[in-house]
């Protein structure tokens, strides 16, 4: 159940990364028409109820959903199965991921892309040589912290992918359990790794960050 | 003094039902609330888990269980009055869904971990032989209204519940009905730690009224 957890999760936050960057880019680089819309949308599961979110998700990739549906009739279920571990996971760490990003991205300044711009690199060689090496710090943080997020998504998981032992138990829904049952050195042990890991990951993330200013200035 | 007047005349019943027992209970709890002082606090769950509250020091006043092993559990431990256990209700189970056991890719039951419901269906599975089958194609859920819900949404092919349960249901098909399941037993006590012993047991004899019995017997419970 460690193992799954951990496995989910590492997919979780190497589907969202992609997205993440471009999305944190597109916040930080461009004006477009909705992009305060799309802003808020991408902030939502740091802010609304978890079960909401997983409520969202239950409907939409449930069989009778407008994206469950589809895939079920090709024989792919993605609630109660990994599946909705990973997109519960990636749905509610994909704020975090986002914001550190952006500002990492914000802090780049522009007048290097405009040199390099004027250097003849085209826009994506100036992203990929400039703007990202640049915010590298910032981005491998909102990793961490997004992946660190992952391992305890609890509230939208238990909804989409239920608590099936062996199959979609996490390291939550597995605390949850013990408590439930009553057996508490079960989850005090699941607690030491659940805290364990945070610390390592939000310290990390942090070490990331000092590392950065120590740079700037 | 005063102020407590008001708090001695009208109690607030705190009361931890098990989930089959939702609609039904609504119903008989809002007419006790019209005809008398009383207020009437449901907390609906898994037995399983409100017992566990219950031992974790939760304000509850009368448990209304859906198995006689979670009530036992709290009788051990001293956190019911022994004096007030009654057990009024049986049920049974079903199973519904678009399949039957056997061609169902998924079926949902109560985690029996917690969930009687569950747990009978545990005990009817292994009855019948086919536990050891349909294992990898449990789904366990929180509650039992947790399994009406996944096969009602079609996210499970089949599912184990009360046949109370699917008769609040205007979208599952009952696919059969188990005759010759566990007995199930629905007992009610007040809790050792009850903040009005005198409010849960009026609420409890209300519940063994006449009128109470009607409510439940029109939701299909059978009455012992």
């Amino acid at each position: 159940m460690v193992s799954l957890t951990v496995r989910t999760a590492i997919l979780a936050t190497i589907l969202m990364t992609p997205f993440g960057i471009a999305i944190a880019w597109l916040l930080a680089r461009k004006q477009w028409p909705g992009k305060s819309i799309i802003e808020t949308i991408v902030a939502l599961p740091l802010v609304m109820p978890p079960v909401a979110t997983g409520l969202i998700l239950l409907k939409t990739f449930g069989r009778r959903g407008p994206i469950g549906a589809p895939l079920h009739a090709v024989g792919f279920d993605i609630v109660f199965t990994w599946r909705a571990i990973v997109i519960a996971m990636a749905v509610m760490s994909f704020p975090l991921l986002v914001r550190a990003s952006r500002i990492a991205f914000e802090e780049v300044p522009l007048r290097l892309e405009q040199i390099a711009r004027t250097l003849g690199a085209a826009p994506m060689r100036v992203f990929f040589t400039v703007t990202l090496p640049l915010a590298k710090r910032g981005v491998i943080g909102g990793i961490l912290l997004a992946f660190a997020r992952s391992l305890g998504e609890f509230g939208a998981t238990i909804l989409v992918a239920g608590n099936i032992p062996g199959r979609t138990t996490t390291v939550a829904t597995s605390i949850y359990n013990s408590v439930q049952l009553g057996q508490d050195a079960d989850a005090y042990r699941l607690l030491l790794f659940a805290v364990v890991v945070a610390f390592v990951a939000v310290w990390s993330a942090e070490a990331v960050n000092r590392q950065r200013q120590r740079l700037r200035t | 003094m005063l102020l407590a007047l008001p708090l001695l005349l009208a109690a607030e019943i705190h009361v931890s039902a098990a989930a089959s027992l939702m609609d039904a209970l609504k119903e008989i709890a809002g007419n006790y609330e019209k005809a008398s002082a009383d207020r009437i606090v449901l907390n609906f769950g898994a037995s399983g888990m409100l017992a566990r509250q219950i031992e974790e020091g939760a304000p509850v006043d009368l448990f209304l269980s859906a198995d006689e092993a979670r009530m036992n559990s709290l009788l051990h431990k001293k956190l019911i009055d022994p004096e007030s256990r009654v057990s009024l209700l049986s049920n049974e189970l079903v199973i519904i869904g678009s399949a039957s056991l056997e061609k169902a890719g998924r079926i949902a039951i109560g985690d029996p971990a917690t969930v009687p419901a569950g747990t009978y269906a545990r005990e009817y599975l292994k009855k019948i032989g086919m536990w050891d089958r349909v294992q990898p194609k449990l789904i366990p859920l929180g509650n039992v209204r947790a399994v009406l819900v996944a096969v009602e949404s079609g996210n499970a092919d089949a599912g184990i519940v009360y046949r109370t349960d699917a008769m609040v249901s205007k979208h599952v098909r009952v696919s059969r009905e188990i005759a010759d399941g566990p007995a199930i037993s629905y007992p009610f006590a007040i809790t050792a730690n009850a903040q009005s012993h005198d409010a849960a047991q009026r609420f409890l004899d209300y519940l063994r009224s006449k009128r109470a019995v009607a409510v439940f017997r029109r939701y299909g419970f059978i009455i012992r």
